[in-house]
């Protein structure tokens, strides 16, 4: 077609004919490239220094201030009996502990997860397996988008209100505060599940329905297996959100000097809450005549509280590393 | 034994988009009946209607009949699980689960239908859908490991091992061999020849080569127009269509002067 054409007719309906001499560089940029590129290199590296600078600066102070208080008695004992700036009875340089804020801390946010996690699961299978793009799915990705604007405070008032009207007014219990960070923590989940679930290949969706498999079991065991590395990451990243959230705590849980075990009575210390609580004392009177009596001692255990605060959430980090990479898609061979 | 299948009056409809337009054929059973024809005439859809697979593409319907062994498939009480373990598939690119080992992913459609299995089963079934699917020698010794460590071809043959393992009828390849090198297909292509015995084999292909070489039956599918209904042009012996197709379209499809 194109040859017989070629010979018939060489004047109409041929198009533009681009002169490419026209786009061809004048002279040669490569020097000019090449110095571009080490400048942009230095800038880059300077960026990353900077942004470690603060980073480093909050890891330094924290083992500097807070390495002093901290040692088995601290992390065993709790804030019962302890007096101003006096030792604990019965010893002489042991000042009480956060064993009461770290139990309050674990359990609520393992209530918060068992909450937040089933609910924003279930909500990003929903958005991603079932929903065909309709109504439904624009109002609930609206509001997860609003969800994840909700300042912290006011997801503490929300749980602390929710328990007003249907347990009676001003309960305060762990599960309350539990409550107030599930909200925080279920737009984290369901948008970091729902993106991991949208990149498993739809072939492989497929490649299971082609077996005769239910579309139940093709997402329970092909799609969220698929994604799991990515899901549990991602809900680490929630978890390390919320678990220094001190606003929603002390409206919801409250403070509490002794060990409290049940996150449905009672109200619950938790570490972001007692930090708030001893830098608040700032100092204590000592009498001039009380030999182990330390007056900075209030800021030196909110240091030590906020070190262990920082490990807690190293650890979830390291963990949840652990887990992802058990789970993860090895392509090699082993 | 493999199925006979028999389509009656197909329309398949993508919401408002009329994607094929009356297709009637018989495809018998124990035989490669190949599907060919230029892009977006309708034949993998075709094919996708034949266990139901089109349904999951949203908004994907269609109208008429498509009858395995005088069974309608779009009968209302119909599941349409049911009939993906009878007609089984495997696609144009080589879909193994990441997340399981060469063995796993043999016995994918028995453990995902959370069927329980004895070991000394499971291993009987591993091996012979392997060797069914000519893969046996190869990963004998490395059963445990990925299945997405594999080659391209290995890939693909396992897909095909993890088809014939739930038992099926039939089986419809979407383009098998497009992302496999020459060797690879030749594998492939050698496997379907065998696999005839036992199973009705409907296959895609863009490779007029490969429908003549292992095809029993040619169906050529062509549109009139992009944005056009496909169409079902001919269905005959595959010596039929490449020698003395009947009409005039076919022709010129299979010797390359076409459009």
């Amino acid at each position: 077609m194109a040859s017989e054409s070629a010979s018939v007719d060489t004047t109409s309906d041929r198009g533009p004919t681009p002169d490419f001499d026209k786009f061809v560089p004048k002279r040669s940029y490569t020097q000019w490239r090449k110095r571009k590129d080490l400048f942009m290199r230095i800038l880059i590296f300077l960026s990353f220094v900077v942004a470690l600078i603060p980073l480093i600066s909050v890891l330094w102070t924290l083992i500097a201030n807070g390495v002093g208080r901290l040692d088995w008695y601290f992390l065993t004992h709790n804030m019962n009996h302890i007096k101003g700036g006096m030792p604990a009875q019965g010893t002489d340089d042991e000042y009480g502990g956060i064993m009461h804020a770290m139990i309050g801390t674990l359990e609520i946010t393992l209530g918060a997860m068992a909450i937040s996690i089933p609910i924003g699961l279930f909500t990003a299978v929903y958005l991603v397996e079932y929903s065909s793009g309709g109504r439904l799915y624009h109002a609930i990705s609206f509001f997860v988008d609003i969800m994840s604007g909700i300042p912290s405070i006011v997801a503490g008032l929300f749980s602390f209100s929710l328990f007003s009207v249907f347990a009676g007014h001003g309960v305060s219990t762990g599960f309350v505060g539990s409550v107030a960070l599930s909200v925080l923590m279920i737009p984290t989940v369901v948008r970091s599940s729902q993106e991991m679930l949208k990149i498993v290949p739809q072939d492989l969706r497929e490649a299971s329905y082609a077996l005769g498999v239910t579309k139940s079991r093709t997402i329970t065991k092909i799609v969220l297996r698929t994604s799991l590395s990515g899901i549990v990451s991602g809900v680490l990243l929630a978890i390390a959100r919320v678990i220094g959230e001190t606003a929603p705590l002390l409206i919801t849980a409250g403070s509490n000097i002794k060990t409290n075990g049940n996150l449905f009575s009672g109200t619950m210390m938790s570490l972001p809450v007692y930090i708030n609580s001893e830098y608040e004392k700032r100092t204590v009177n000592c009498r001039a005549d009380v030999a182990n009596c330390v007056s900075t001692i209030p800021m030196e255990r909110a240091w030590a509280a906020a070190l262990v605060l920082i490990i807690i959430v190293l650890v979830l980090n390291l963990i949840g590393r652990l887990v992802a990479k058990i789970f993860a898609i090895d392509e090699n061979q082993k | 034994m493999g199925q006979r299948i028999d389509v009656k009056n197909l329309n398949v409809y993508y919401g408002n988009f009329h994607a094929v337009q009356d297709v009637n054929m018989v495809i018998p059973a124990n035989k490669v009946t190949a599907f060919i024809g230029p892009s977006g005439c309708g034949k993998s859809t075709v094919l996708r209607t034949l266990n139901r697979m089109h349904e999951i593409t949203p908004g994907a319907y269609c109208t008429g009949e498509v009858l395995l062994e005088g069974k309608n498939l779009y009968d209302k009480d119909t599941d349409p699980v049911e009939v993906r373990r009878n007609v089984g598939m495997v696609f144009q690119r080589a879909n193994p689960f990441p997340t399981m080992s060469i063995r796993e992913n043999v016995l994918a459609g028995v453990t995902l239908n959370n069927r329980k299995i004895s070991k000394s089963d499971a291993d009987d079934l591993v091996e012979w859908a392997l060797r069914g699917a000519n893969l046996w020698k190869e990963v004998k010794d490395r059963l445990d490991n990925p299945g997405i460590g594999l080659s391209g071809g290995q890939q693909q043959r396992l897909c095909i091992a993890r088809a014939v393992a739930v038992h099926p009828q039939v089986l419809l390849m979407d383009e098998p061999c497009s992302a496999l090198d020459p060797i690879s297909t030749l594998a492939v292509e050698d496997l379907i020849n065998e696999l005839k015995k036992d199973y009705t084999i409907v296959i895609v292909t863009h490779n007029m080569q490969q429908a003549a070489r292992c095809s029993d039956y040619t169906g050529f599918f062509n549109l009139e127009a992009i944005g056009k209904p496909g169409h079902l042009v001919e269905l005959d012996e595959t010596s039929t269509i490449f020698q003395h197709p009947k009409n005039p379209k076919t022709e010129e499809y299979i010797s390359g002067r076409f459009g």
